[in-house]
């Protein structure tokens, strides 16, 4: 009798104990998956009333279409989804990447000195909030192609950003490792390296993941007016064939790689905090 | 005769503030000083003085016939907070501050001493660990280690083991005083705590309440060393020091906010 009682208490305390790892899971994923389902919805009913508007349906159906062979090449008008993705990216991370050496060694220079601060910080308030675009032009005349002319513009965008992060972290280093270091008479090797930067760093990397982030939408407006390949191409390309469907693929396309380019840099932050 | 480290007429002024006022200090080679006095009477700044942190707005401070015009590894400090780097390992943390300081055969000597401090002071287990998963008297022994393994004329102590409790605070005061025994390197301490004051220091300068702090009266401790803190509590010597110490802050040099 007492076995079978303890039979049962057991698996009543293993069955909750299972039910209570569910409803962990179950609080976690349920409210995302309610949200999007939501969306899709909305979506739908939307579609149903405008009739240009492509419903969720006959978008899901053209994105695993374009998914299915995403690197076809039929020529320099006709490539896969895939290409274009590689393209914009290659383009972000170039732009970003000059835009950062650009950056990065300016912010150093106005975090560390106030003279170069009030030197620099009227062309920094002046320049930084025209939208990038407006710089297209200034590269293809000077650039002579449309691809570098694209780059240049993301690597303007990614400059403000880390610009002024970097400038920031730098000059709130606390006062307590600015007497530390003179105190031992740190070499100017070991107060950027060993102090400045490993203080600034998450400052630095708030910078590039702003950076990258406006990067990647500002890439598709340069690509339409660019031409070639690339996502924004696509995107101008799929509206003159007017082919809606396409459009609203490359949008989902284009967020969910924008998600994953900034879950990256949240968890390099993680990492840095610690 | 001119002492190892003399601070002539100091004035400090932070804007309309007289933080110091005509101060005058005389500190002999291998002397254990501390300095005490009410919080806010400046006796922070005049150790940042010394360290060349803070410049006079009049007088001057000479150490070892060399006036001080700026900070320099012969003034090494332990900081209140400690002051370590956080994202370097406890090694790294005396190393910089070694290699900032000492070149080719030089270093590698000072790199042996350094290291021996670091197991004199039981952080060679420890000495990949980073500040941060350390205890706060490791902390203060990596602070301390990294000040003496520069080997400064002077070692500035600011309120060294105030953060700490009081059973490592006495431990901490234990193995500082053997290893000043050993080199009888010249020693600051700001403190505010009078029976630290006492079991370290060869004198006591009482400073004045501040603003326009100065030097109110410096006690010689004529307690034989080596100590040792059993013996002190119970000698007349000790009573009395305390005593005079305390009624002197007390009530000579009562605090207006606290009367």
């Amino acid at each position: 009798m007492v076995n079978v009682e303890k039979g049962i208490r057991s698996k009543l305390l293993s069955f909750s104990v299972n039910f209570r790892k569910l409803s962990v899971i179950a609080t976690a994923i349920l409210p995302p998956i309610f949200g999007i389902f939501l969306f899709f919805l909305f979506w739908f009913f939307i579609s149903i009333f405008i009739k240009e508007l492509p419903g969720p349906i006959n978008t899901l159906k053209t994105l695993f279409e374009l998914l299915s062979n995403p690197f076809y090449d039929l020529g320099p008008n006709d490539k896969g989804i895939g290409w274009q993705m590689l393209a914009s990216l290659k383009r972000v991370f170039l732009g970003f990447l000059i835009g950062s050496l650009i950056a990065l060694p300016l912010g150093f220079l106005i975090g560390m000195s106030s003279t170069v601060r009030r030197v620099l910080n009227p062309v920094v308030q002046v320049l930084r909030p025209v939208s990038p675009m407006a710089w297209f032009p200034i590269g293809l005349a000077v650039l002579k192609a449309s691809n570098e002319a694209s780059i240049f513009v993301i690597a303007i965008t990614s400059l403000w950003p880390t610009l002024i992060n970097t400038a920031l972290g730098i000059s709130s280093l606390p006062e307590d490792y600015k007497n530390l270091s003179r105190v031992f008479g740190f070499p100017l090797r070991y107060y950027i390296l060993k102090v400045l930067l490993p203080y600034s760093l998450p400052y630095i990397l708030t910078g590039f993941r702003l950076s990258l982030g406006i990067g990647w939408m500002v890439i598709v407006a340069s690509e339409m007016l660019a031409g070639g390949v690339g996502i924004g191409f696509f995107v101008w390309d799929s509206w003159n064939a007017l082919n809606l469907e396409n459009v609203l693929s490359a949008i989902l396309l284009i967020g969910i790689v924008g998600l994953f380019i900034d879950f990256f840099f949240a968890k390099l932050m993680e990492r840095v905090r610690r | 005769m001119r002492a190892y480290l003399e601070i002539f007429n100091l004035t400090v002024r932070f804007g309309n503030n007289i933080i110091l006022n005509e101060l005058e200090l005389l500190v002999e080679r291998g002397e254990f000083v501390s300095i005490i006095g009410h919080s806010g009477c400046g006796k922070s700044t005049l150790l940042s003085v010394v360290a060349g942190l803070v410049k006079p707005s009049e007088g001057s401070v000479v150490l070892d016939g060399k006036e001080i015009t700026s900070p320099g590894p012969d003034r090494a400090m332990v900081f209140q907070n400690y002051s370590l780097l956080p994202w370097v390992s406890v090694y790294e943390n005396v190393m910089l501050a070694v290699k900032s300081v000492f070149k080719g055969e030089d270093l590698e000597k000072a790199k042996k001493k350094a290291e021996s401090y670091l197991k004199l002071a039981g952080l060679w287990e420890h000495r990949n660990k980073l500040p941060s998963q350390i205890s706060g008297g490791m902390k203060q022994r990596t602070a301390l280690v990294r000040a003496l393994s520069v080997d400064p004329k002077v070692l500035l102590l600011d309120e060294p083991f105030g953060a700490l409790d009081a059973l490592t605070r006495s431990v901490l005061q234990d193995e500082l005083l053997r290893i000043w025994e050993k080199d009888k390197k010249t020693m600051l301490m700001v403190t505010h705590d009078v029976e630290e004051a006492i079991y370290m220091s060869d004198r006591i300068v009482i400073m004045s309440n501040g603003p326009s702090a100065k030097v109110y009266d410096i006690v010689k401790v004529n307690i034989k060393r080596p100590r040792t803190r059993e013996e002190m509590i119970r000698s007349k010597e000790y009573i009395d020091l305390k005593e005079y110490l305390i009624y002197t802050l007390r009530e000579k040099l009562k605090k207006r906010e606290v009367a």
